[in-house]
């Protein structure tokens, strides 16, 4: 029971409960406050498996981007709880049970595949951040011209849509 | 050392809790919320396998997911914040007819 | 339990440090409070406090202990959870942030062990401190929302929207310096300029990279400090939390510890902007002074021993009889300590370093507490438009014109 372990079920344990807590509570907010939760434990995931600078862009872009996006439409919106929802009891009873299974198999058919995936050796530690931004900038610079472009659409679409109506 | 197929059924499980949050809640915020966390678990199992498999690709893809990501953010909010001046109301199955 | 101390060494040396470091931290807070008020006072020709202890020194623990004693009101209708963690969640990455600061260069040789100055130095150090900061908005918008009123939710709004807008201005104004260093580990960044030619080959300041080479980052630095000084919502920014506008903004519905804990994440962030100002573009803990000139190695003591003097013959002139007592006792330990470092040169080279960052960070303080004295505030959609319209083209051109710089030096 090494100390990467021990932190690996503490992050996993976060996350589970963070999403956990993002169906179970009843105000929008407090979902948001667990998927920040999330978030965050899995930017230290992102650093337990070695990935510095997307642990990085995760918490600031995804953490404090993003989610600020999602708190400030909540506050402005004035989301209340949610209301009782009159979905099946059965399909409670039956489904969740049924959902751990499928979770269940998946997990021991993965566990079990030795021969495609194994833990390998830490991604070349030396230099990840020049590394990655040698193969984003050189290999991958046209996708990622390409979403430079789609966030520019992307701002516009959202200055049109919260225009009001002049009419 | 964490075996990849730890976070490949943490990966898993993430996903299929979104799921189950598209499908139970009913407000619109927190469904698009369960997309973002479907996402985020999309993206841990890019990573692992990055590591896994020793190359580097899977963390670039990873920054190009995030980003794609924040573009949808911004305009579903959009969508949103139009559906709730019509509609005035946040509840999905409140906005199921056409007919305002 | 030698054993164990042996096995577990670096968990408990960074323990120690991180103990030490908050207390330091805390206590640095405290007199910057007072330090702000007595120079804001003499900036408008009055005192500030001087009654409580000499100078006013024991003002910031009067005002602990109110902080401590005053009734804590929670108002009805609040989300107790948010409202609880709002201030917690300001402190705690206020904090969080000081810890991969790195304070001096040399470290501290301690039965085997090497113990570095600053708590640990991560090669994305300053990703992660962007990152911490980027986290810092949820403590003003949750605050505002959770307070169940209209002024602190306006204030809240108005204070999240400013921290975002100036976020990006902060991160790209520091694209040049991570160009021309090539790091984003803080250590590195001081020990690129350290190693660098400076302009004109000369050394000394003008290895700083505010002066230094391919491009001097003047530019990238007059961006990152009026970002910064948005981004911790001082004035002339501090709109959102004035009291005349919006009584008091975000913290409006906030009573004594929680404010506190506001207060304490607010001068926090100032220290550590100071320190990152001081290491990123004015070269952190290296001397102004050449390499060669070593007289100038004696410049603390020299600075210590005659400042403790005058504490010491202001202390017995003192008014009141614990003036005449804790003044001049305090005056002798400065005075002892400028003592010290002439005496023990292997000290005095330990301490050069420290001292430099020290003296900056405390010039850019003055600076910040100077402006709050000084400057009206911006109306709100002056600060936006200034921030979108004017600081962000800005940064960006800095960070090209770096690039085109660095690329012409290596053709």
């Amino acid at each position: 029971m090494n100390a990467p372990l021990v932190v690996f079920f503490v992050l996993a344990a976060m996350c589970i409960i963070g999403a956990i807590s993002l169906i179970l509570q009843r105000h929008p907010i407090h979902s948001a406050l667990s998927l920040i939760v999330v978030m965050v434990a899995l930017a230290g995931l992102y650093l337990l498996m070695g990935a510095e600078f997307v642990a990085a862009v995760q918490i600031i872009v995804y953490g404090g981007a993003i989610m600020v996006l999602f708190v400030f439409v909540i506050m402005l919106l004035n989301a209340g709880l949610e209301e009782r929802t009159n979905v099946s009891r059965l399909a409670g009873i039956g489904g969740i049970p049924l959902a751990i299974a499928l979770t269940g198999f998946l997990a021991a058919a993965v566990a079990r595949s030795q021969d495609t995936v194994q833990a390998a050796a830490q991604t070349g530690a030396v230099a990840p951040t020049k590394a990655l931004s040698r193969l984003l900038f050189q290999d991958f610079v046209y996708p990622f011209e390409l979403t430079s472009f789609l966030i520019l659409v992307a701002i516009m679409g959202a200055l049109v849509l919260a225009q009001r109506e002049n009419r | 050392m964490v075996p990849t197929h730890y976070y490949l059924t943490l990966s898993a499980i993430l996903f299929g809790l979104g799921v189950v949050a598209f499908i139970f809640k009913r407000n619109i915020i927190t469904i698009f919320m369960s997309i973002e966390l479907m996402l985020n678990a999309v993206n841990l199992a890019f990573v692992a396998f990055s590591r896994a498999l020793n190359k580097l690709d899977g963390q670039v893809f990873v920054l190009f997911v995030i980003v794609v990501a924040a573009a949808e953010a911004a305009v579903g909010l959009g969508i949103i914040i139009m559906i709730v001046r019509n509609r005035q109301t946040l509840n999905v199955e409140r906005v199921d007819l056409l007919k305002l | 339990m030698n054993d164990f101390l042996a096995q577990h060494a670096d968990i408990l040396i960074s323990l120690v440090k991180i103990a030490i470091l908050l207390f330091v931290v805390l206590t640095v807070n405290a007199y910057l409070t007072w330090f702000e008020r007595k120079v804001v006072a003499h900036i408008q020709s009055r005192w500030g406090p001087h009654r409580v202890g000499p100078h006013g020194l024991l003002q910031p623990l009067a005002d602990g202990l109110k902080f401590l004693f005053k009734e804590d009101p929670t108002p009805a209708g609040v989300d107790k959870f948010v409202y609880y963690l709002a201030p917690l969640l300001a402190l705690a990455l206020a904090l969080t942030s000081i810890a991969v600061i790195p304070f001096g260069p040399d470290p501290l040789h301690f039965k085997g062990h090497d113990i570095y100055l600053g708590i640990v130095d991560l090669n994305i150090g300053i990703l992660a401190l962007f990152a911490i900061t980027a986290l810092g908005v949820y403590g003003v918008a949750l605050a505002g929302w959770a307070s169940n009123s209209k002024y602190p939710l306006l204030g809240g709004l108005r204070s999240s929207a400013q921290m975002v807008s100036y976020e990006l201005a902060l991160t790209m104004s520091v694209v040049g310096v991570l160009l021309m260093c090539g790091s984003f580990s803080l250590r590195d960044i001081i020990n690129t300029q350290a190693a660098g030619h400076g302009l004109f080959g000369l050394g000394g300041i003008f290895r700083w990279n505010i002066f230094a080479g391919p491009f001097p980052q003047i530019l990238g630095f007059l961006c990152f400090f009026i970002a910064a000084i948005a981004e911790t919502n001082r004035v002339p920014f501090d709109l959102p939390e004035a009291e005349s506008e919006l009584v008091a903004g975000f913290h409006t519905e906030y009573a004594s510890f929680k404010f506190a804990m506001f207060f304490i994440a607010e001068y926090t962030s100032m220290i550590t902007v100071s320190s990152l100002c001081s290491i990123l573009f004015f070269g952190g803990w290296l001397s102004p002074f050449p390499g060669s000139w070593t007289f100038t190695h004696y410049l603390p003591s020299v600075l210590l021993i005659p400042f403790g003097l005058w504490v010491i013959w202001d202390g017995v002139r003192y008014e009141t009889i614990f003036g005449k007592l804790i003044l001049p006792g305090v005056g002798f330990v400065i005075a002892a300590l400028g003592a010290v470092f002439v005496l023990f040169p292997a000290v005095n080279e330990f301490i050069q370093g420290p001292f430099w960052l020290l003296s900056k960070i405390f010039i850019f303080l003055f600076i910040y507490v100077w402006m709050r004295g000084t400057l009206p505030r911006f109306r709100y959609d002056q600060l936006m438009s200034f921030g979108w319209k004017l600081l962000l083209p800005v940064s960006l051109a800095n960070v090209v014109i770096t690039a085109s710089a660095i690329l012409w030096s290596n053709r």
